[in-house]
């Protein structure tokens, strides 16, 4: 973990409430994909923490929905403001255990976090294919950045108004072969690819967190060897792990 | 140079603050972000005799200027803090430890304490009787003189160590509990714990909290705290540890001209995790500022 102060550079809108922000600063303690950084906004007591979309030396991307207050003063941001960001909070995903061909799997903004672990699978030799779902088609966003890195990539949309007409289960059913599932997404959605799966996998969760970084306990869940804090002994779990 | 210096019923602190309970875990954590080394002691995670989950989630609301918290003191259990968790933080650590007890019953209380008395590396036991009382009906220890004093009295019976008993602000009238622990044998106050509060969210329409009430601290609770300290300091002789909405230097001055000998950090911790750092890096900017030599100077000077 490492506070810093980061530059806005960029805010874009991507959807009617996602957003895609640049952030310039000292990445160094940001170790793998699947972490979160914890972001101090002016006016609020508690940090917000949102998963990193990417990530190189001096520059983070991270990828946003507005649900509150936070993420609507975040909305309004357009560049230069100063942001005091804790980085390199959570375990984030191995990509040891992959075998060659692992499936990612994204749903909302569950997907964004899936994008620098796609780039950390590619450089490693391994053939990823990417599944995301959203609601609707004017929720999709990433879907052209993952095909930039020539992975293939296939949609769901639960209205049918893209893609494959259904949930992110539906599009799996699609995949021939995979060796491992990563995961990241709401609940419900989690839960359904764990029981739609066949391998091992790693689940990125969300939670309520005070701190982010262990102090708290404001975030705790059970798993089947211990309790765990989602913000430092997560938010990635193992599949064999999760009680459901 | 300055003196920062106090000393709590014996027990030297190269500096007064401290982080609180409940908001540095059980501290060796920390240590992987600043030395913890220069903190003043450290108030370790609430134990209670068997390990707890805690309360459902979320346990965690956003206020103006605070938190709502409802965690319900997780924690590993008696046996697995002094097996586990106090060596741990000993390897990394040579100040002096607090051990924060709760309990949900007066033999509760006295079999943690009997247990944590016998831990050399515990200098302090702090014991928090905000707690609600399983044998009756759920109110809180803390919330009535002679309960108060019952278990302090308990507590005293088993310890050869310090006992600060830790106050909860939600009483009509905290100077009555204090006294009530004073005559219970207690060595030192810990105020406050947090004050109670409550959110609901605008979308749901539900609390925001699972158990629907927690803990309300931070920032905003600081002059709740400063008045408590103020009158507690005046009616009892004992030593105090000042807490609540502590983040700067300058607080924690303020805390001790009302009476504090030293002074807890908690909510800030969590939003800066270097707080507790920072502010022990501007104390002596800051006395010199106020023409301040020794810290003990200023200990209830607001009084005279």
């Amino acid at each position: 973990m490492k506070q810093g102060f980061f530059t806005v550079q960029a805010n874009v809108k991507l959807t009617d409430s996602v957003y895609k922000m640049v952030l310039l600063g000292d990445t160094s303690a940001i170790e793998r994909p699947g972490q979160f950084v914890n972001i101090k906004l002016d006016g609020l007591f508690l940090r917000r923490p949102i998963s990193v979309c990417d990530y190189e030396e001096g520059k983070l991307t991270i990828i946003y929905k507005v649900v509150g207050v936070g993420t609507e003063k975040m909305s309004k941001m357009i560049g230069g403001e100063k942001l005091d960001i804790l980085t390199g909070l959570g375990n984030g995903y191995f990509t040891d255990f992959s075998g060659d061909k692992p499936l990612l799997v994204g749903g909302g903004v569950g997907v964004p976090p899936l994008y620098h672990l796609a780039k950390c699978l590619i450089k490693e030799g391994k053939n990823p294919t990417v599944v995301i779902g959203f609601n609707t088609i004017s929720e999709i966003f990433g879907k052209e950045d993952f095909e930039k890195l020539g992975v293939k990539v296939l949609v769901a949309t639960v209205d049918g108004s893209f893609g494959i007409k259904g949930f992110v289960t539906d599009a799996i059913a699609q995949v021939e072969d995979y060796s491992y599932v990563y995961t990241c997404g709401p609940e419900p959605m989690l839960k359904a690819v764990y029981n739609a799966t066949t391998t091992s996998g790693e689940y990125s969760f969300e939670e309520r967190m005070g701190c982010g970084f262990g102090a708290c306990m404001g975030c705790s869940c059970k798993t089947k060897y211990a309790n765990k804090r989602i913000c430092k002994d997560g938010p990635v779990l193992v599949k064999e792990e999760i009680i459901w | 140079m300055v003196n920062t210096k106090v000393s709590l019923c014996g027990v030297e602190l190269t500096n007064p603050v401290v982080p609180a309970s409940g908001t540095f875990g059980f501290g060796y954590e920390f240590n992987d972000i600043y030395d913890i080394n220069i903190l003043g002691a450290i108030s370790i995670k609430g134990t209670t005799k068997e390990a707890r989950f805690g309360n459902a989630l979320p346990r965690i609301a956003e206020c103006t200027s605070g938190l709502i918290n409802s965690i319900g003191l997780q924690n590993p259990g008696i046996d697995a803090v002094i097996e586990k968790e106090i060596p741990r933080l000993r390897q990394v650590y040579r100040k002096p430890i607090i051990s924060n007890i709760s309990g949900f019953s007066i033999e509760e209380y006295v079999e943690c304490c009997e247990k944590i008395n016998k831990v050399d590396d515990v200098d302090i036991i702090e014991v928090n009787i905000s707690c609600p009382n399983v044998h009756n009906g759920g109110m809180s220890f803390g919330t009535l003189p002679e309960n108060a004093e019952a278990v302090t009295k308990a507590v005293k019976k088993v310890t050869t160590k310090p006992v600060f008993i830790k106050l909860t602000p939600n009483v009509t009238d905290i100077v009555s509990i204090a006294k009530a622990c004073e005559q219970g044998g207690a060595d030192g106050i810990s105020l406050i714990n947090t004050s109670q509060g409550m959110r609901v969210d605008l979308k749901t329409r539900k609390p925001v909290i699972a158990n629907k009430i927690g803990g309300f601290s931070g920032r905003a609770i600081f002059p709740i705290a400063m008045k408590m300290v103020y009158q507690v300091y005046e009616a009892v002789k004992l030593p105090i540890m000042g807490i609540g909405g502590v983040a700067t230097a300058e607080d924690v001055i303020e805390m001790m001209m009302a009476g504090a000998t030293a002074v807890q950090v908690g909510a800030e911790n969590l939003v800066n995790p270097y707080a507790c750092k920072d502010i022990i890096e501007a104390l002596p900017n800051v006395m010199e500022k106020y023409k301040i030599n020794d810290l003990n100077e200023i200990i209830g000077v607001a009084h005279k």
